[in-house]
């Protein structure tokens, strides 16, 4: 599996796309700032937020028993998958139950994380990505690059060029409108054809057995009340104990998410269409074996909004596909290498620890300080490269001994201007590849503390 | 013999062994309250793509519907609002397809919320097939002006959730950016959502 920097390679090539990406996810974030800034209560709504988290998941098995009880009495049928190819065998025996050859789903970052698309079109079935920008990616046979964005890493050219092949819009249009409403006529049809809806949970609660799930397009609402089937694919982690627990969670979700003060349709599931079927999978993956993990845990607080996206250096500047996980930037780097440490183990490194992630955090996970702990995990466990291990030993060395931090700063200042660019800009420095060393300065700040006067 | 195990008491079992220690449920912070919640939820349902009217009394709200351009020019028009009559009979369709081409739908709402614009519908309001709210062309609801409420929390400490059963809080037209962040209102959903509060 290459590592970050490598699969970010093609994406940084292109200089001016590159820099429209990193302009188009710091614009979100700026929406961001200005919906937060409406809340006085912010900061407590973070800080409750998380402490909800963290209280459900302390109690994570009741919470979801109860669940169980009583979406059992509102007429669901909740299935229990411990991995993804057990989701999918119940998705799949459910459509087949009913004989459903046509499904149209909504945006679900769990089937992706489950691969569920590829798994029931290998069975005959037809899926049908209804979200915008997962059908654009879709179409292109990529997955999704942002989890709430999914197609961000497009231009309109690019999209007006599917379209035309796909939908028969005019060659060489790429106008938003024009082509969202291609997609409306097109996903209108694939809605009425269908003969069941796949949705995914923003929250699913404990006390009354219902499930949330929150669309500004209103693809899960069409996907749900034309076909006579509701399947609902969840993670453990979705449930909060009460409705009124759901409330503080819906006033910071869109808010970090797109910088809306909500989403356009929040619809709430507390049952089956009247003659018709709905279906809950809980769904574990590893999300058990994670909260065993101290240091770890708090990343199943995620709500999916995407804000540590946003605003990352890291992500605005290498793109979602960089990462090779289901959910890319500061939080898909710590989900990644806790599932697949050997796969995903150059993740934590794809940061530049500046806490930006944290700060905007609606929950409040700790994602630098974990990411600089998985570090530590990685490095323990023997997955970092020997060039690293290399070059984290010698620098150990040198610090440990002030004769070899100061020769090692002389050797610096004045061997370096002398050295021929392709030395130091060798393969040996990737650092350098797209940056320039500051000029050394003649002297140390050693030197020039000593002719201070006191 | 020991009974096969579950999947469902594998998963539990796996987390009540990784557990971590009980952690209290906090209470909800001090929400916001604002000096005039009506006017707040017009400007907050502008901001989001929609727009508002305040009917004076009934006959206002009649001729405030019967002045908006999506009223005028709607051929088949559904309505749940004993008041505002359509020309569609919800009751005589067989199945949800047949809302298809529905030009408006009338709609009442239970209350709104003015930090978000949102307005709460809950299923029963929709009538016999709930997908009228989304697969209208555009949208009118319907509300009484008292029962704006200023943030979430306050909405969901009032809100009867009923179960079995189906409800969803709108917040203007349906929309999406998903083509280069460009705003597009009228995605899958509603071309527009007017709300008129009496």
């Amino acid at each position: 599996m290459k590592g970050h920097a490598e699969s970010a390679a093609p994406f940084v090539a292109n200089e001016p796309r590159a820099h429209w990406h990193d302009e188009s996810l710091w614009f979100v974030r700026v929406k961001r700032d200005r919906q937060a800034a409406t809340v006085p209560e912010w900061e407590d709504l973070r800080s409750t937020a998380s402490a909800i988290k963290a209280h459900t998941l302390s109690r994570l098995a009741d919470y979801l028993e109860e669940f169980e009880r009583n979406a059992t009495a509102n007429g669901i049928h909740v299935h229990w998958a411990r991995d993804g190819a057990e989701h999918n065998a119940i998705v799949l025996k459910i459509l087949n139950d009913h004989g459903v050859k046509r499904l149209v789903k909504s945006k679900s970052m769990l089937t992706e994380e489950c691969h569920l698309n590829p798994y029931l079109e290998a069975h005959g079935i037809e899926v049908t990505d209804t979200d915008l920008g997962e059908r654009i990616v879709q179409m292109r046979k990529e997955p999704p690059s942002h989890i709430v964005l999914p197609a961000i890493h497009l231009k309109k050219e690019d999209i007006g060029e599917l379209f035309h092949i796909q939908l028969g819009t005019e060659k060489g249009a790429s106008d938003p409108k024009y082509l969202t409403e291609a997609a409306r006529g097109h996903l209108r049809e694939r809605f009425l054809g269908a003969q069941a809806g796949l949705t995914g949970v923003n929250f699913a609660i404990a006390s009354t057995g219902g499930v949330v799930v929150c669309t500004n397009e209103g693809n899960a609402d069409m996907g749900t009340s034309l076909p006579p089937i509701h399947i609902a694919s969840m993670g453990v982690e979705k449930i909060v104990p009460r409705p009124r627990d759901l409330a503080i969670f819906l006033r910071l979700l869109a808010r970090s998410a797109t910088g809306q003060p909500v989403t356009t349709y929040t619809s709430h599931f507390h049952g089956p269409l009247p003659g018709g079927e709905m279906h809950v999978v809980i769904v574990d993956n590893g999300r058990a074996r994670i909260l065993g993990e101290e240091a770890f845990r708090r990343s199943l607080s995620c709500i999916r909004c995407g804000a540590c996206m946003n605003t990352c250096p890291v992500y605005r500047r290498s793109g979602g596909y960089s990462y090779g996980y289901t959910v890319p930037g500061p939080i898909g780097s710590i989900l990644g290498p806790q599932r697949d440490p050997a796969a995903y183990g150059s993740l934590p490194f794809a940061s530049s620890l500046c806490g930006s992630c944290t700060d905007v955090c609606p929950v409040k996970i700790d994602l630098h300080h974990e990411l600089l702990a998985f570090r530590q995990e990685l490095a323990k466990k023997g997955y970092l490269p020997w060039q690293k291990r290399f070059s984290m030993w010698v620098m150990g060395q040198v610090l440990a001994r002030k004769w070899a931090f100061l020769l090692g700063g002389r050797l610096m200042r004045t061997l370096m201007p002398l050295l021929p660019r392709a030395l130091v800009y060798g393969p040996w420095n990737p650092w350098g590849k797209q940056r320039e060393l500051p000029p050394m300065p003649r002297e140390s700040f050693r030197d020039l503390l000593k002719k201070e006067p006191r | 013999m020991a009974t096969p195990t579950t999947s469902r008491d594998t998963i539990l079992k796996a987390m009540r062994a990784n557990a971590p220690q009980l952690r209290p449920l906090p209470d909800p912070p001090q929400a916001i309250v604002y000096p005039n919640p009506l006017e707040h939820f017009a400007a907050t349902l502008a901001g989001v793509g929609g727009r508002f009217l305040k009917a004076t009394d009934e006959a206002d709200l009649q001729l405030q519907l019967g002045s908006l351009e999506v009223f005028q020019r709607a051929t088949r028009i559904a309505s749940t609002v004993p008041s505002l009559p359509g020309n569609v009979d919800l009751e005589a369709l067989k199945n949800p397809h047949e809302l298809e081409g529905i030009d408006l739908a009338i709609l009442p709402g239970d209350f709104a919320v003015a930090e978000n614009g949102a307005v709460w519908v809950p299923g029963t309001n929709l009538g016999p097939q709930r997908a009228i709210f989304v697969i209208a062309q555009h949208l009118v609801l319907v509300i009484q002006a008292s029962t704006v409420v200023h943030n979430m929390q306050q909405a969901y400490e009032n809100l009867n959730l009923q179960r079995p059963g189906f409800g969803v809080f709108i917040s203007g037209p349906s929309k999406t950016a998903d083509i280069e962040q460009s705003l597009v209102i009228g995605a899958h959903g509603a071309r527009s959502c007017t709300v008129i509060a009496l």
